[in-house]
């Protein structure tokens, strides 16, 4: 390559934060790409939940970026999707013992959806489209972005359901006893509502910004 | 000609092959060796945790103890003092109060609920012939619906006082532990379902009338074995 075209090449090329941020919020997987939407409804309905699939789902996205990015030169094309499955069922795993490891109830309360982690089509969707294609630490930082961005959603979506469906946060009242409870927030039914609602408040921001 | 060009596509498909082995099997390898190590490096915490959940709920089911005792169940129907490691036996739980006398023995049942296996512990009271307390261990019914089993106020209502009375021969308990709709519990040997849960609380009657059917006559036929033994392993 030319001198020219590599410092071209360069100045194009993404910062780490652009690709950190890209994650967190431009192509945020809940919000803007509408992925991985099965524990995104399920397991939204308290904060703490939703905090702790959102930690596991990430712990596992970086970590199999991060693999799956330095073994990419490695694995043949043909066997790339059933290798990364393996990889991202390992990282489940053992995020399944450690979560055990670190609290029953919380175990108790997240029960069938870590080990659905493995299906959640993010997780897969950046193995494929950014970590067989990248360097190591841009995979580990895309993944870290992604990660949170999808902690974030997760997040918005949990404490909303759980203030106006329990009238708590994390656990915690923060409404008076006379606090009627919107049950329906709890239930999947509210984890739809939930969802239209801040997606509708991001499009509306999105729009905005375009007009101006 | 290079070495290449003159290869037949049969070698190319076999070196192919091979490659795709080598990086299945290779990352296999290190896959079972990761999961293998967090599973050494987890098990005796884990195990821990279950212990202390499980303590803890012996304490809930038998209110009024302030130590325990484990029992197993040999293949001859006695009941012996146990270390309680060995979780394929059958373990019963013998909660006794400060003076030592025993109040109540805690019993682990389980059964098939709505989504997988549903795992409780009750609690039995040989005075009274009635169970007198009930914790779900492990569930996996469905959020919202079938998890009222463990937090439904009026549900739980249904195992304080269930009676287990037995027959006069103590071999058989009279009435069975039933299931019944909701609002239409009349004695106190039935267990009110709750609406919406349907499935669930109808498993937790049936689990709780097989296993109260066969456990309640081999306790009270033995009460003198559950006495407190000081050398017994006591929590």
């Amino acid at each position: 390559m030319s001198p020219e075209l590599k410092n071209i090449a360069l100045k194009d090329a993404p910062s780490s934060t652009d690709e950190f941020i890209k994650g967190l919020w431009r192509e945020n997987p809940v919000f803007v790409q509408v992925i991985g939407m099965c524990p995104v409804l399920a397991v939204s309905n308290s904060a703490e939940n939703a905090l702790a699939m959102g930690l596991a789902t990430a712990f596992v996205l970086v970590m199999s970026n991060v693999l799956i990015s330095s073994l990419r030169n490695f694995i043949p094309k043909q066997v790339r999707i059933a290798t990364y499955i393996l990889i991202i069922a390992t990282f489940v795993t053992m995020v399944d013992y450690a979560i055990q490891a670190i609290s029953v109830d919380l175990h108790k309360s997240l029960g069938a959806f870590i080990s659905l982690i493995v299906v959640n089509c993010m997780i897969l969707s950046r193995a494929e489209a950014f970590a067989s294609k990248n360097t190591v630490s841009k995979s580990a930082i895309d993944g870290l972005g992604m990660g949170f961005g999808f902690v974030f959603a997760l997040f918005c979506l949990g404490s909303v359901r759980e203030i106006l469906g329990n009238g708590s946060i994390f656990g915690f009242p923060i409404f008076p006893e006379s606090y009627q409870e919107w049950i329906i927030m709890i239930l999947p039914a509210g984890g739809f509502f939930t969802l239209a609602f801040w997606l509708l408040i991001f499009n509306h921001y999105k729009l905005k910004k375009a007009k101006s | 000609m290079s070495e290449s060009k003159t290869r037949s596509p049969g070698t190319q498909t076999n070196d192919g092959s091979k490659k795709m082995l080598i990086a299945m099997v290779g990352i296999g390898v290190v896959c079972a060796l990761l999961i293998v190590f967090t599973y050494e490096g987890t098990f005796g915490r884990i195990e821990m945790l279950k212990a202390e959940a499980l303590e803890q709920a012996v304490f809930k089911v038998l209110p009024g103890i302030t130590k325990t005792g484990i029992f197993e169940l040999t293949s001859e129907g006695k009941f012996i003092p146990s270390d309680g490691k060995d979780r394929t036996k059958t373990l019963v739980y013998a909660g006794y109060d400060d003076q030592n006398t025993l109040k109540g023995i805690a019993i682990e049942a389980k059964g098939q609920g709505y989504a997988d296996i549903l795992k409780v512990l009750y609690g039995y009271d040989p005075a009274s012939q009635s169970i007198v307390g009930f914790y779900v261990l492990e569930s996996k019914e469905t959020p919202g619906l079938g998890d009222k089993i463990e937090k439904d106020e009026n549900f739980l209502s249904n195992f304080n006082g269930l009676s287990v009375a037995l027959s006069e021969d103590f071999k058989t308990v009279i009435n069975k532990v039933i299931p019944v709709k909701f609002g239409t519990k009349e004695n106190s040997w039935e267990v009110e379902g709750i609406t919406g849960a349907t499935i669930s609380t109808r498993a937790i009657g049936n689990i709780m009338g097989e296993s109260t059917a066969t456990m309640i006559p081999l306790i009270y036929q033995q009460q003198e074995s559950f006495a407190f033994a000081p050398n017994a392993p006591t929590k």
